[in-house]
C-alpha cells in the first residue's frame, strides 16, 4: 500500500509538470500586451519597459518559466495586475466560499442521489424508478446556470411572501454580519501567523463558522443563502450518482449470493444495504471523484449567477479584466487541487474493495 | 436473472440464425427496443427539422429588431415584452409573438428556432474536430508505442488533468472570445476521451492474426492502420461521440453564456440565455426558453447515446 501510494505519488509529478508547463504557456499566448492591458493603451514604451522588468516580462521566456516553478514550489503563485495583491491572499480569501459551496453541493448530491438510486434499483422498473431516471437523465442534461437562474426565479419570486422563499444571491443578507469563530472564542492570534491564517480561512465558509462560534441567527442565514446554489451546483453530480448507484445496485442484486443470503432467511433491508449496497459502492466512488472536477467547473457559473465572491467569480472577473495571474493561478491551482482528489479516489479503491491489489 | 434476459436470448438467437443479420440490424432492433432512444431519436428528429426549416418555420428575422422591421407596428415593439399567442386570448390586431420579444425588440421565437440550427452545428463540429485528432493520436500512440505512445498519453493525461469546463475557458482567453475560438477549445478538451478509446482498441487488436496475416501479405502500415484496426474502433468511438455531442452543446452554451463563445446578435441560446440573465425577475420567459432547447437538445444526444452503448454492448444490456 505504502508502495503503491508512493508510486502514484511519482508518476504524477510529471503530470503537475504540464500542468505547470501548460498554464504557463496559455498565459504567455494571451494576445495583447499585459502592460498596455493593465496600465491604459497610451502607455509609453519608457513605462512599459519598466512594467515589463517589474514583473520579470522581459527575461527569457524558459528563465520565466524557471522563475515561475520555483516561485510555485515557494507557495507564490504570483500577484494579481489588477487587485495589485498577491494570487495566494486572493486564493485565501476566496477558496473558503468556493469549498463551502462544493462540500455543500456535493453532501446534498450524495445524500439524495445514492437513496434515489438504492430505491430506484431495488424497485426495478416500478413507477419510482422510471421518474428517478427521468430526473437523473435531465438533470445530467440541463446547464447549470439556466437551473440556478429558474430555481432563483422560482423561489425568490413566485414563492415570494411563503415560508418558502430563499434569497436568489449572496452569502448572507444585509446586516447580518458573522464574527470569526477564533474571535468569538477569545482567541489572541497574531495577524500574518499560520494559525491565524488557518482560522481566518475556516472562518471564511460561513456555516462552519456559525456552528463553531454557535450563532444559530447566522448559520440560519447562511444555510438559507446556500442552498440554491448548492442545489443548482449539485444536481449535475446528483443524477450521475443515482444513474450509477441504480445500475451498479442493479448489477449486484442479480448475483448469487444476493439470492443466497435472501434463502437463508435474512431480511431484505439488511441484504440490500449491507450485502448489496458494500459491494455496489466502487463505481459509486469513482463517479463522486470524478464529478468534483465539473464541481469545481461548475463553480464558474453558479458564483456568476448568484454572485457569490469565490474562486469561480473571480476566475470569470479575471478573464474578462484579461488577468494574467488570476486565470493562471487559478487553473493551476484547480488542477493541482484536481490531482490530488484523483489520487484519493484512486487510494479509496483499496478501502472500499479489499480484493484490489495495488502492488 | 431479471425480465430482460428474454429478449436478449431472443436476440442471440436471432443473431445465430442462418439468416445473416449484420451488427447494425442487432444494433438497430436493440436500440428501438428502449422506449427512451425512441424518444431521444424523435427529439432529434424534431430539432433536424427545425435547423433544416429556420428560414421558412421562423416568423421573423432572428438578428433583426422589430423597430427595423417592414411593416410591423411600432407601438408593439416594446423591449422584453411578454408572449402574446393568438389561440390564448391576445388581442388579434397585435402581432404574435408566441415567446415575446427580447431585450433588442427581437422575435425570442425565430431566434430559438434559428439557435438549433446553431447548436447542432456546434455539437457535431466540435465532435468531429476531437474525434479526428484523437484518432490520430491514439491511433499512432497504440500502434507505435515506445516514447511515441508515452509522449502522447502523458499530453492527454495532463489535459485530463483539468477540469474541462476550466481549461476551455483559459484556451479562449487565450485565443480571444468568439464562436469559432470556443469550438475550438471545446475540441481541444474533449480530444483525451476519443484518444483514449482508439488506443485501446488498438492496442487490444494490434497483435491479432489477421493483423499479422495482413503484414505477412505486404500491407503497409496505412492498410493495417485504417483498414484492419480502425474498424474495430468505431463502436466505441460512436457510443462516445454521441455523448460527446451532449456535453459539447453544454460546454458551448456555457462558454456563451459567460460572454466567451457566441457574440451578439448571434442567435445561440446560452448567449441569448446569457444576455437576459439579469432580467430573470422581469422576465423570464427570455431565460425559461432558451435554457429550456438546450436541455432538450442535450437530453435527446444522452438518451441516443445510453441506446447506442447498450445496443452495441450486450454485455452492458441488462445494467441501466
Amino acid at each position: 500500500m505504502t508502495s503503491y501510494i508512493f508510486r502514484r505519488l511519482v508518476l504524477s509529478i510529471p503530470v503537475l509538470f504540464g500542468i505547470l508547463f501548460a498554464t504557463f504557456a496559455l498565459a504567455r499566448l494571451i494576445p495583447g500586451d499585459p502592460c498596455r492591458a493593465m496600465l491604459g493603451e497610451k502607455a509609453t514604451k519608457v513605462v512599459c519597459d519598466e512594467f515589463n522588468h517589474r514583473h520579470g516580462l522581459d527575461k527569457p521566456v524558459l528563465v520565466q518559466f524557471g522563475v515561475y516553478i520555483n516561485e510555485i514550489a515557494h507557495g507564490d503563485f504570483g500577484s494579481s495586475f489588477r487587485y495589485s495583491k498577491p494570487i495566494t491572499a486572493l486564493l485565501m480569501e476566496r477558496l473558503p466560499i468556493t469549498f463551502e459551496l462544493s462540500l455543500v453541493s456535493l453532501l446534498i448530491s450524495i445524500l439524495v442521489g445514492i437513496p434515489l438510486g438504492v430505491i430506484a434499483a431495488v424497485r426495478h422498473n416500478s413507477w419510482i424508478d422510471v421518474l428517478t431516471m427521468l430526473w437523473a437523465n435531465m438533470g445530467v442534461s440541463m446547464p447549470v446556470f439556466w437551473l440556478g437562474l429558474m430555481l432563483a426565479y422560482f423561489f425568490s419570486l413566485t414563492l415570494k411572501d411563503t415560508p418558502f422563499q430563499l434569497p436568489p444571491s449572496g452569502r448572507l443578507s444585509a446586516g447580518v454580519i458573522p464574527l470569526p469563530f477564533f474571535e468569538v472564542w477569545g482567541w489572541n492570534l497574531t495577524p500574518d501567523s499560520f494559525l491565524f491564517s488557518f482560522a481566518d480561512f475556516i472562518s471564511r465558509m460561513n456555516i462552519l463558522n456559525a456552528v463553531l462560534s454557535q450563532d444559530w441567527e447566522v448559520l440560519k442565514d447562511a444555510a438559507q443563502h446556500i442552498f440554491l446554489p448548492a442545489i443548482a451546483l449539485g444536481t449535475i453530480p446528483m443524477a450521475i450518482i443515482a444513474r450509477m448507484t441504480r445500475s451498479s445496485m442493479l448489477e449486484v442484486l442479480g448475483q448469487d449470493y444476493i439470492r443466497t443470503a435472501r434463502a437463508k432467511g435474512l431480511n431484505r433491508v439488511k441484504v440490500v444495504l449491507k450485502h448489496a449496497f458494500r459491494n455496489a459502492l466502487l463505481p459509486i466512488a469513482t463517479v463522486t471523484g470524478l464529478s468534483l472536477g465539473g464541481l469545481l467547473g461548475g463553480a464558474v457559473l453558479t458564483e456568476t449567477v448568484f454572485n457569490l465572491s469565490g474562486v469561480g467569480r473571480m476566475m470569470y472577473d479575471g478573464i474578462t479584466a484579461r488577468d494574467y495571474g488570476i486565470v493562471q493561478g487559478f487553473t493551476v491551482v484547480i488542477a493541482i487541487f484536481f490531482v490530488v482528489l484523483n489520487l484519493l479516489v484512486d487510494f479509496s479503491y483499496a478501502y472500499l474493495d479489499p480484493r484490489i491489489r495495488l502492488d | 436473472m431479471t425480465a430482460e434476459s428474454a429478449p436478449l436470448k431472443k436476440l442471440d438467437a436471432e443473431a445465430l440464425s442462418l439468416d445473416s443479420v449484420s451488427l447494425w440490424q442487432i444494433t438497430r432492433r436493440r436500440l428501438l427496443r428502449r422506449k427512451s432512444s425512441i424518444l431521444g431519436i424523435i427529439i432529434l428528429a424534431v430539432l433536424i427539422l427545425i435547423a433544416l426549416t429556420a428560414e421558412w418555420a421562423a416568423p421573423y428575422s432572428p438578428t433583426l429588431s422589430m423597430l427595423d422591421t417592414k411593416g410591423y407596428p411600432k407601438e408593439y415593439a416594446k423591449k422584453r415584452a411578454e408572449p402574446c399567442i393568438h389561440l390564448l386570448g391576445c388581442p388579434a390586431d397585435q402581432p404574435q409573438h408566441i415567446m415575446g420579444l427580447d431585450g433588442n425588440i427581437r422575435d425570442e421565437f425565430s431566434r430559438l428556432l434559428y439557435g438549433a440550427r446553431l447548436s447542432l452545428i456546434i455539437g457535431f463540429a466540435t465532435v468531429s474536430f476531437a474525434i479526428v485528432v484523437g484518432t490520430v493520436l491514439g491511433a499512432l500512440g497504440g500502434y507505435f508505442g515506445g516514447w511515441v505512445d508515452n509522449v502522447i498519453m502523458r499530453a492527454m493525461d495532463v489535459l485530463l488533468a483539468f477540469p474541462s469546463l476550466l481549461l476551455a475557458i483559459a484556451i479562449v482567453t487565450v485565443l480571444g472570445p468568439g464562436l469559432i475560438n470556443a469550438l475550438i477549445a471545446i475540441g481541444i478538451v474533449s480530444i483525451p476521451a476519443y484518444a483514449r478509446v482508439v488506443r485501446a482498441s488498438v492496442l487490444s487488436v494490434r497483435e491479432m492474426d489477421y493483423v499479422s496475416a495482413t503484414r505477412a501479405l505486404g500491407g503497409n502500415t496505412y492498410e493495417i492502420l485504417f483498414k484492419r484496426i480502425l474498424p474495430n474502433a468505431l463502436t466505441p468511438l460512436i457510443v462516445q461521440g454521441t455523448l460527446g455531442i451532449a456535453s459539447a452543446i453544454l460546454d458551448a452554451a456555457a462558454l456563451s453564456f459567460l460572454g466567451l463563445g457566441a457574440q451578439p446578435p448571434t442567435p445561440e441560446w446560452g448567449s441569448m440565455l446569457g444576455a437576459e440573465r439579469n432580467q430573470v425577475f422581469t422576465a423570464p420567459h427570455l431565460v425559461f426558453y432558451p435554457g429550456f432547447m438546450i436541455m432538450i437538445t442535450v437530453l435527446a444526444f444522452n438518451l441516443l447515446g445510453d441506446g447506442l452503448r447498450d445496443a452495441l454492448d450486450p454485455r452492458l444490456a441488462h445494467v441501466s
